[in-house]
């Protein structure tokens, strides 16, 4: 690892270390369990976790400019909620898609808003923004609401056959194009370079003349936009709205992106980190299903043990990293 | 040159207050393209608001800022870079976390298909880094380049812009003597290309060497505007202070030295830690100004973190009236009467959004613990004596210390440590960035705190104000300890022990 560390920049390591955790996990169920390091397996683990790739993606942006987002999670319930509902009033697909993206994207906008405007915690106002979007899915029903309409079940269950006989859902395609997306936007773009200036130091940022406050709201519009998309994912994936679906996703996604090697406070870190992170807590959920008599709650306490590492580790690294800047 | 008979910037009867503080009153100033303009004043006295005024951080509560003849009034910094003004801070305001390329030019990097073209990028900031002689690696992290590179990268960022005008906010305080060389010939250069300078420093040596005109401003007024060679170096201070020289002579008065002959107070045996100090010996007594003298990066603060337990020592021991004493941080230093003022006074010491009093109170309080809180009658009194001591000014113990400028800060930092009363008071560059009648009130304290008995640790990387305080000197060079001299030591002496005959260590990488 040291000779290795040399030769790598710093600002890689935390990454580098979660694909070398992806590796490891990966290697451990293939030499344990038959059947395990197949193409299918990798492939599943993109399809169970498309629509945490999308709310990761979202949730980068937002922590590296220094802030959080509580809200996706009840943002992909409502999402779930508004799609079945929509469709079960007989709304053509199109228009439901649009409708449930308006609502994710304007819900973010206003916690922007509200954060930049009256310089509020994103803490507090995205957890004001959990509980109103939970609450507006009991608004619409109580009850689970099934998805019937034939379009989208059709969506829903078709495969794309790869190479290999291996076989991936369209939501494969669509989390991996918005990785791409966020890849694009965080490093070729202006707004992108700002949001990483405006988590590197606010102050700094807005007297080197850039738009900060474009970026500090923009972020949440983002991560709006990712969680009612992730929203939709999950329809087509459950097949089904309810107000208590993705209890608590935000909190994976932020574990994701956290062990993906983002820093909390901002400004450092990667949308790959977070895509990789969520391959890793995948893997944790297959290889503990693979082991078959652990229960499933053995995911959660391995999440919390890796993540607490990951911190760790993040945070002795910065020491080294920046006393040069004190 | 044809244009320079009418200003580029006129600023005409700004006045801005913030709580408790009246920063400007009814100030008027004029920067005249191809000229480098020095802004001259005490700490307080309004620079770096009027400066902020132009640059759009500020509005004027009143008065008008003209920029080539038309009215203009900025609500941010952006909006002011776009109309041509650009500046450099004091502090490097820059973000760590990026690129050196990014640092210099994004808000107006080189595109392509719609996205940044980073290869164009960071030839475009090799170019502007050679232009001023600096030679780094684009791609690489800001945060990885020591403070004076990062202030030469914030001047690349500056010049990159077709500025018309470039304000540079005492770009020098933390740049060496060739580095200085160097801004001078780069900020020649822009003048003679029609730009118009602003430039603030606490150097007159600096100020008479560049700046073809001065305003003066003194308690956020205007004293006058004069050619440089107008007006002599007496003359010009009498105008900053505003009073008869008294600050000259106090600093004359700094100078006298007393033989301290108190008891020792505390000695370290082989003290050191790997990387940052290498093992020293040192005995401090009670009453005596020891001064610490060295290049940046010589160990200078690192020593001093090790005698207040800021950092934990790897070897040897320190003894206090000659009982070892075991540093397990900070607090145990405290209580045993060692404080250390830091030179980081923003980041360690000072809540900036809490009053001069409630400042100072925190201190006390901390001090005597909670269980004995302190009376209403003793707080006025004690804040009223250290604001009077120190002349705090505004002399309002209700002002916030944010809105105070970075000498009276430092002021109110020092006041906070001598309300605990501490029998070793460690201060690092405790008179950067701080003008002479600021320096020479702080120094005067050390003389007269070290008269009543208190011993002190004086770090400064102005040789000369270390020589004249100090009653013995110690010497670093590449974080060892090299000499140890008495009092009446010459300058060049210091100077040759650190020069060592080894070629000169530079700042820079």
């Amino acid at each position: 690892m040291t000779a290795l560390a040399q030769r790598v920049p710093s600002r890689f390591l935390p990454v580098l270390a979660t694909v070398i955790l992806f590796v490891l996990a990966f290697g451990v169920g293939s030499v344990r369990y038959d059947g395990f390091a197949s193409g299918q397996v990798i492939a599943n683990l993109f399809i169970d976790n498309a629509f945490l790739i999308v709310l990761a993606a979202g949730m980068t942006f937002v922590i590296l400019s220094g802030g959080i987002d509580l809200s996706v999670g009840s943002v992909v319930a409502l999402s779930t909620m508004v799609t079945a509902a929509g469709l079960r009033a007989g709304w053509p697909v199109p228009l439901v898609i649009i409708a449930v993206l308006l609502i994710g994207s304007t819900l973010g906008l206003l916690m922007g808003l509200v954060i930049h405007k009256f310089d509020i915690q994103p803490f507090i106002v995205t957890l004001a923004g959990m509980f109103l979007a939970r609450g507006l899915c009991f608004l619409i029903s109580v009850e689970s609401v099934s998805i019937k309409d034939t379009t989208f079940r059709d969506v829903a269950t078709a495969v794309i056959e790869l190479p290999g006989g291996v076989t991936i859902t369209y939501n494969v395609i669509i989390a991996l194009l918005v990785v791409l997306a966020a890849l694009y936007v965080l490093h070729r773009t202006r707004f992108g370079r700002t949001v990483y200036a405006v988590g590197g130091n606010e102050q700094s940022a807005l007297l080197m003349g850039l738009k900060t406050s474009r970026a500090k709201v923009g972020v949440y519009v983002i991560s709006g936009f990712c969680s009612s998309l992730a929203g939709l994912l999950f329809s087509l994936y459950m097949l089904s709205g309810y107000g208590l679906h993705a209890v608590g996703m935000e909190l994976d996604a932020i574990a994701a992106v956290v062990i993906g090697g983002t820093l909390l406070a901002g400004g450092v870190g990667y949308v790959l980190g977070g895509l990789v992170g969520v391959l890793v807590l995948g893997t944790i959920q297959t290889l503990i299903s693979f082991q078959g008599t652990l229960s499933s709650w053995w995911t959660k306490i391995v999440i919390g043990v890796l993540l607490l590492v990951f911190i760790a580790v993040q945070r002795t690294m910065m020491r080294g990293r920046f006393r040069s800047l004190a | 040159m044809t244009e320079s008979l009418s200003p580029v910037v006129e600023m005409r009867g700004i006045s801005l207050a913030f709580p408790g503080v009246k920063a400007l009153q009814d100030v008027d100033f004029r920067l005249f393209p191809g000229e480098v303009h020095a802004l001259m004043g005490e700490n307080g006295a309004g620079k770096s608001t009027l400066i902020k005024t132009l640059t759009g951080v500020h509005r004027p509560d009143s008065g008008q800022v003209v920029l080539a003849g038309t009215d203009v009034a900025f609500s941010s910094p952006g909006q002011a870079q776009e109309a041509g003004i650009s500046t450099v801070y004091q502090e490097v305001n820059l973000c760590a976390n990026l690129t050196v390329a990014e640092n210099i030019l994004l808000g107006r990097e080189p595109r392509k298909l719609g996205g940044i073209d980073f290869p164009a990028m960071r030839k475009r900031a090799a170019e502007v880094l050679s232009r001023i002689g600096v030679h780094i690696d684009p791609a690489s992290s800001l945060g990885e380049h020591p403070i004076a590179v990062q202030q030469l990268v914030a001047i690349a960022r500056a010049i990159t812009i077709d500025c018309r005008v470039l304000v540079l906010d005492e770009p020098t305080s933390s740049l060496d003597a060739g580095e200085v060389a160097e801004l001078f010939r780069i900020m020649r250069v822009l003048r003679d290309e029609g730009v118009a300078i602003l430039f603030v420093s606490h150097f007159l040596d600096q100020v008479y060497e560049i700046s073809d005109r001065m305003t003066v401003l003194r308690n956020g007024t205007l004293v006058g505007e004069h050619l440089s060679a107008d007006v002599d170096r007496r003359a010009l201070i009498a105008q900053m202070i505003g009073r008869d020289l008294g600050a000259l002579e106090a600093i004359e008065e700094a100078a006298e030295k007393h033989q301290a002959d108190g008891p020792v107070l505390v000695q370290a045996e082989g003290l050191g830690r790997r990387g940052a100090i290498e093992p020293f010996d040192l005995d401090i007594r009670a009453g005596e100004v020891v001064g610490l003298a060295g290049l940046l990066g010589s160990g200078r603060t690192e020593l001093a973190r090790l005698l207040f337990g800021a950092d934990k020592a790897d070897s040897g021991r320190l003894l206090v009236d000659g009982k070892p004493l075991h540093l397990r941080g900070p607090r145990s230093a405290i209580a045993a009467g060692i404080a250390f003022s830091s030179e980081d006074r923003k980041g360690e010491g000072l809540v900036a959004d809490l009053s001069i009093r409630d400042n100072l109170v925190l201190a006390m309080q901390a001090a005597r613990g909670w269980t004995r809180p302190l009376s209403r009658r003793v707080k006025d009194e004690l804040v009223e004596k250290y604001v009077a001591a120190l002349d705090i000014r505004p002399a309002n113990p209700d002002a916030l210390v944010r809105t105070l400028s970075g000498g009276n800060q430092q002021k109110v930092l020092l006041a906070r440590w001598l309300v605990t009363e501490p029998r070793l008071l460690i201060l690092d560059e405790p008179t950067r960035g701080i003008d002479i009648g600021a320096k020479a009130q702080i120094q005067h304290l050390v003389t007269t705190l070290a008269a009543e008995g208190t011993a002190i640790l004086f770090i400064s990387a102005e040789l000369e104000e270390v020589v004249r305080i100090a009653d013995r000197i110690v010497v670093l060079r590449d974080r060892h300890k090299i000499a140890e001299l008495d009092g009446s030591a010459s300058l060049d002496e210091v100077v040759e022990l650190i020069a060592g005959g080894a070629a000169p260590e530079k700042v820079a990488s």
